[in-house]
């Protein structure tokens, strides 16, 4: 590959492998070199990759980004607006990638709690990665992210551990001298019976066009229960791709509140494997790209044994030149008998110029199983915004409120009450200025 | 208070109203009778003021605003209220919220302070003995699931709670069974008032046995074809409405 972006990464590559945490360990060198290496030949998804066909990376084959930012740790960050409501447990936040020990609270853990920098770990004790670092990579984000992220989240929860205070994991992007790419990685992994809520949260420290990857493997044995909630706000210019992979044992739940509203161009692919009987996910979300955002959303659901659920319920919100992609893959593999999943997607167009494509796609293999999926795009109902405007609600107001309204019920199940109430909130504040600047 | 002079009006494509002139006074109340598709839905939703009717001619005002020019959340803070034909479901949207939501951006564009919620609670509690609505209606999203007359009702309800100058009810009594119809009537009558006018839109004289008007005008094609007192809307339950079919446009009403 010869592009900028291509050419970039292989020099940074060069220059920082040596010097990533973990590196001399044989294997993990060789894994991140064979990664490097896979990027190099294939580069970039190109447009015909139809995992990609609706996210073109054309702009960002032109960018030569520097790798990491070796100032992160003096960045300035308001460590008080991280503050969310209902969310008071420990917290670990990432300033371009690097973890700032300063703004994060992982002390006086809970008792079943480990919580610490990927990093430290990477430099103590790789072996116990080896299942994280060392498997193949999906595509082109997974290898780079494989390659060169030194820093992230190690999180484990002990057999049976019910941790009653969410953690809060917190991303920021911060401006740096140039524009710049960081990689990290969270590994989650839930013990049998155990029990934990965590808040992923992406937001802007300034204003910048950084590249962030985000890959988080997570892993649930035995009914173990895990609620796991986003709210993405990054800076106006970030582009930021992420992978959250969940694989779930017997009786175990994952229940999903996604809230996508920053971002120059955001693309989460969300797997889940469904590998143990009764095994149940839930996602919900909502996306909501103005301006000229491009917010995609990907899920790849599989039943992989009997009795597994899943039920997936997003509404996307497009206005200005936004465009919105949600993409829904459920397989009910063979041998998955007695499966149930759902899937709905409805979506809003508050302008002309906005764009979604919904996506569902349903593979079914296995016998006695329940199905379904609805998705529609549509507009503001014209006689109810007459309705509300009659009773004095000014455009603006009724427009934001009707459409606050059709998102609501992809949040309504979310447990965490003040929590819920904000991401409505942060809804709500977001909508009206969702047509954005277009002409820029 | 309101002068309708000469309006035209065309709804997609078709001329519904063609020189409509009719004057209320403070305190009036007038009904507008006719038959089915002589207009009388297109009066109310142009005095408040959709979009997609096109007024082609003539002017309204309201206490000397032209009223066109508005757009229908200026409507309502002017103090235009049209109680629904069809009150629209707003699935998501708290009844409450949504009254108080309303009421505010009236007040905030008259220059009045807004209420907070515990003297909109008081408010509401006192036009609650105006028209009773269950607390459950209240709590429930704007209609939904609402049966027609508790829709009406919470038009009334939305009515006493934003206290218009100008009420146009839009055959409020269409779908109420006489039970329903006296409620909704009561409450009418208790929000009448020396600074408030109503125009009771309707196709029966029934109304009006609950709904005393003081005058009574027949819209027929388009144009107000007569107009007289309480006891025309009685001579047209006698003779139906191709008594007045013929007719030419009456001169401007009182």
């Amino acid at each position: 590959m010869s592009n900028a972006f291509a050419v970039a990464v292989g020099e940074a590559a060069a220059a920082t492998l040596p010097r990533l945490p973990g590196a001399g360990v044989a294997w993990l060198d060789a894994a991140r070199r064979a990664h490097l290496a896979a990027f190099l030949r294939d580069g970039l998804p190109a447009a015909r990759n139809e995992a990609w066909k609706y996210t073109s990376l054309r702009a960002l084959e032109q960018r030569a980004l520097a790798l990491g930012d070796a100032d992160a740790a003096a960045r300035a960050v308001d460590a008080q607006a991280l503050a969310l409501p209902g969310v008071n447990g420990p917290r670990m936040v990432f300033v371009n990638g690097a973890f700032r020990a300063d703004l994060s609270y992982i002390d006086d853990l809970p008792e079943g709690l480990e919580l610490q920098p990927l990093a430290s770990v990477l430099a103590r004790d790789a072996e116990s990665l080896r299942g994280v670092f060392g498997a193949t990579a999906t595509d082109a984000f997974d290898r780079l992210n494989a390659t060169l992220a030194g820093d992230g989240v190690l999180l484990r929860v002990a057999t049976g551990a019910r941790i009653a205070a969410p953690v809060h994991l917190v991303y920021l992007g911060a401006p740096a001298v140039a524009d710049l790419a960081w990689h990290a990685r969270a590994v989650i992994e839930l013990g049998a019976d155990a029990e934990l809520a965590v808040v992923e949260q992406h937001g802007g420290a300034g204003p910048h066009a950084h590249l962030g990857t985000l890959v988080s493997d997570i892993r649930l044995q035995h009914g173990a229960h895990l609620q796991w909630n986003v709210l993405q706000e990054a800076d106006t210019g970030a582009t930021l791709i992420r992978r959250s992979a969940f694989r779930l044992a017997a009786d175990a739940v994952v229940t999903l509140h996604a809230l996508e509203l920053g971002g120059a161009l955001v693309r989460h692919a969300i797997t889940a494997a469904l590998e143990g009987d009764r095994a149940c996910f839930v996602s919900r979300g909502v996306f909501a790209p103005g301006g000229r955002q491009h917010l995609e959303t990907r899920l790849d659901i599989r039943h992989r044994r009997r009795d597994t659920a899943s039920d997936a319920l997003w509404r996307g919100v497009a206005d200005g030149r936004g465009r919105g992609v949600l993409h829904g893959a459920i397989t009910i593999e063979a041998g998955a008998d007695g499966a149930a999943a759902q899937l709905g997607n409805k979506n809003l167009l508050l302008s002309a110029h906005a764009e979604i494509d919904t996506q569902p796609v349903l593979e079914i293999h296995a016998d006695e199983v329940k199905a379904s999926h609805g998705a529609t795009v549509g507009q503001l109902d014209e006689r109810a915004l007459f309705y509300l405007r009659s009773r004095g609600l000014p455009l603006e107001q009724a427009r934001a409120l009707l459409t606050s309204a059709f998102c609501r019920v992809a949040l309504d199940g979310l447990d965490n009450a003040p929590l819920r109430e904000h991401l409505a909130a942060r809804l709500a504040q977001h909508l009206p200025r969702l047509a954005g600047d277009v002409e820029a | 208070m309101l002068i309708i002079d000469n309006l035209h009006v065309r709804v997609a494509g078709k001329d519904i109203l063609k020189g409509l002139t009719l004057s209320v006074k403070a305190g009036e109340v007038h009904a507008v009778m006719g038959p089915n598709g002589a207009g009388k839905s297109t009066l109310g939703h142009v005095l408040a003021g959709r979009d997609d009717y096109e007024v082609t001619a003539g002017t309204v005002t309201c206490d000397g605003v032209n009223l066109l020019a508005l757009a229908p959340e200026e409507r309502a803070a002017a103090g235009v209220f049209l109680a629904f034909q069809y009150p629209v479901e707003i699935p998501g949207v708290n009844n409450t919220y949504f009254l108080r939501a309303a009421l505010n951006a009236q007040r905030k564009r008259r220059g009045e302070p807004e209420l907070d919620s515990m003297q909109f609670l008081k408010l509401v509690r006192e036009r609650l003995k105006v028209m009773q609505l269950s607390p459950d209606l209240l709590s429930r999203a704007v209609n939904e699931g609402f049966s027609g007359g508790e829709k009406k009702r919470n038009e009334i309800f939305q009515m006493a709670v934003l206290e218009p100058k100008l009420a146009i009810l839009d055959e409020t009594d269409s779908g109420l069974d006489i039970d329903a119809l006296k409620q909704v009537a009561d409450g009418v009558n208790a929000l009448r008032a020396a600074d408030r006018a109503f125009i009771v839109v309707t196709h029966y004289q029934r109304l009006l046995d609950y709904i005393v008007p003081d005058f009574v005008h027949v819209l027929a094609d388009g144009r107000i074809v007569e107009s007289g007192d309480r006891t025309l809307a009685l001579k047209l339950e006698e003779h139906g409405y191709a008594w007045v079919a013929g007719r030419q446009p009456a001169a401007s009403a009182a």
